[in-house]
């Protein structure tokens, strides 16, 4: 954000600008930044998730637009998703129906802001950082409840229904997971959280304590649950739901769904790097000139074993899906909050 | 001082940082109506009643899908709200442990007292699993007799 007023002031001269302009400046340029980010995700994603599933099942995928191996392929399906017909139902709750997908692709976007994505570039260092994650990206639950009531769609209501009782469900170990993190940091500023994690792989939050590691497996294990992915896919299971929540939307809108889902996955795993994987740290001398390369690789790397997951695994029943989270997640959750806190008092000293 | 516009007042600092935030859910506002709008002039655009009819399997929809939400569904939002609180109150005692735990004697106070803390959510998670209330398929007959079946 510094750095982008920074160059802003510099084009425009000296003084030239006030500040207050070049803030609103700043903050618009960050929020046209994310929200390619955001699309950027979608593109890149959707193909590398083709292309898995596809070697997973031994065939190619996509492989002829672009002339590369299907390159092309997102672009395509974007220009053909532009012009498709919008329609929605007669009997649809309209305002909601149209008011849906905007709230899910704020939600994504507002959680941007605070990812730090390399030494000062961060749209909003906000010191409740990683508070106002969790509640930017609630927002998502919203969403899909107001979409799936106002289809009027019995596909819908289901995958709404299934899909708000997971996401708050799964809300609770994600939350529980963080906190060992917080206690170590001492904060909850999101460029704090990464700060405190530089200087060596062992500083990395996920290997301090074994404790730690397991809250990041817990971590890592609710937010596939947070954005719907298999074996945790249930608010849109296509065999028994036909699309879930968004089943009776078309064209562009059913687009910001795809968006909004695609910009979440790639979200948990930046909030993961950043919270448990040292961010922009990384062992390799001579990497110091790219933080954000190096923070984007291993964002890229949890998404990628996130859709080798889904390729992977069969999906839960909804009763063993609560009994996952419930039983299992939120117990281990405990205890590893409270092993932290000991192991903390116990072998860590402070300055 | 008044500043003529209370977005005038904002320069640096937290408030800063709260600008930004408002800026990316207008800026989410403003790309949405973009897409939107582009899709729109580029869209068929050809409405029939046959069209505009609920999907369910291609058959007229029976009745509306508005209907009551299953109870379970209720119970987990309660679960929810009462751990999410619980959880809430964690996060401030996490900020400070650090400091506390430097200090001599202090961190094992404050150690302590999050772990009644705990026990008690703990006391409250294993009250609603041995009543049975986590269990998403519950079946009439385990119950022991007399038990009252709530909400099914």
């Amino acid at each position: 954000m510094e750095q982008v007023t920074a160059l802003f002031a510099r084009i425009a001269g000296a003084g030239t600008l006030s500040p207050q302009l070049l803030l609103w400046l700043g903050a618009l340029t960050m929020a046209l930044i994310m929200a390619l980010v955001m699309a950027a995700c979608a593109i890149v994603f959707t193909w590398a998730e083709r292309k898995v599933a596809g070697f997973i099942q031994s065939r190619y995928g996509p492989m002829r637009v672009g002339r590369w191996h299907g390159i092309a392929q997102p672009i395509a399906d974007m220009l053909k998703i532009l012009q498709k017909e919008d329609i929605i139902p007669a009997d649809a709750d309209r305002k909601f129906f149209i008011l849906a997908p905007f709230v899910l692709f704020i939600g994504s976007l507002m959680a941007w802001a605070a990812i730090p994505f390399a030494p000062g570039f961060v749209a909003a260092d906000l010191d409740m950082g990683l508070l106002y994650i969790f509640a930017a990206s609630s927002l998502v639950t919203i969403g899909i409840l107001m979409s799936g009531w106002a289809s009027n769609n019995k596909w819908s209501l289901y995958g709404a229904a299934r899909g708000a009782a997971q996401i708050v469900s799964y809300e609770i170990p994600l939350a529980l997971a963080v906190v060992p993190v917080v206690l170590y940091a001492g904060s909850l500023n999101m460029t704090d959280i990464v700060v405190a994690q530089q200087g060596g792989i062992w500083k990395w939050f996920a290997l301090r304590n074994p404790f730690l590691f397991v809250s990041f497996l817990i971590y890592f294990l609710a937010s596939i649950a947070e954005v719907n992915r298999t074996p945790f896919d249930l608010p849109e299971t296509e065999s028994e739901l036909v699309a879930g929540y968004h089943t009776e939307y078309s064209g562009m809108r059913f687009a910001f769904f795809f968006l909004a889902e695609y910009a979440n996955l790639f979200l948990v795993s930046c909030i993961a790097t950043a919270v448990f994987l040292g961010g922009w740290g990384h062992p390799v001398p001579g990497l110091n000139f790219a933080p954000a390369l190096v923070f984007l690789a291993k964002a890229v790397l949890l998404v990628l074993a996130q859709i080798w997951i889904r390729w992977t695994l069969p999906r839960l029943r909804v009763d063993q899906l609560m009994h996952v989270c419930w039983k299992v997640m939120i117990p281990l959750a405990l205890v590893c909050l409270a092993g932290s806190g000991v192991w903390m008092l116990a072998f860590v000293r402070f300055a | 001082m008044i500043p003529a516009c209370p977005l005038a007042a904002v320069s640096t600092g937290m408030h800063a940082d709260f600008a930004t935030v408002l800026i990316f859910i207008l800026f989410g506002v403003f790309f949405g109506l973009l897409a939107l709008g582009i899709a729109r002039l580029l869209r068929p655009h050809n409405p029939h009643p046959e069209k505009l009819v609920t999907y369910e399997c291609g058959e007229l929809p029976q009745g509306s899908a508005w209907v009551r939400f299953n109870v379970r569904f209720y119970l987990i939002a309660l679960f929810f709200i009462v751990f999410d609180v619980e959880v809430i109150f964690l996060y401030p005692w996490a900020v400070v442990f650090r400091q506390l735990a430097a200090a001599p004697g202090l961190g094992l106070l404050a150690l302590l007292e999050m772990l009644l803390f705990l026990a008690i959510l703990v006391v409250g998670l294993a009250y609603v699993w041995a009543k049975g209330d986590l269990d998403w398929v519950k079946s009439l007959t385990a119950r022991p007799a007399g038990e009252e079946v709530a909400g099914e």
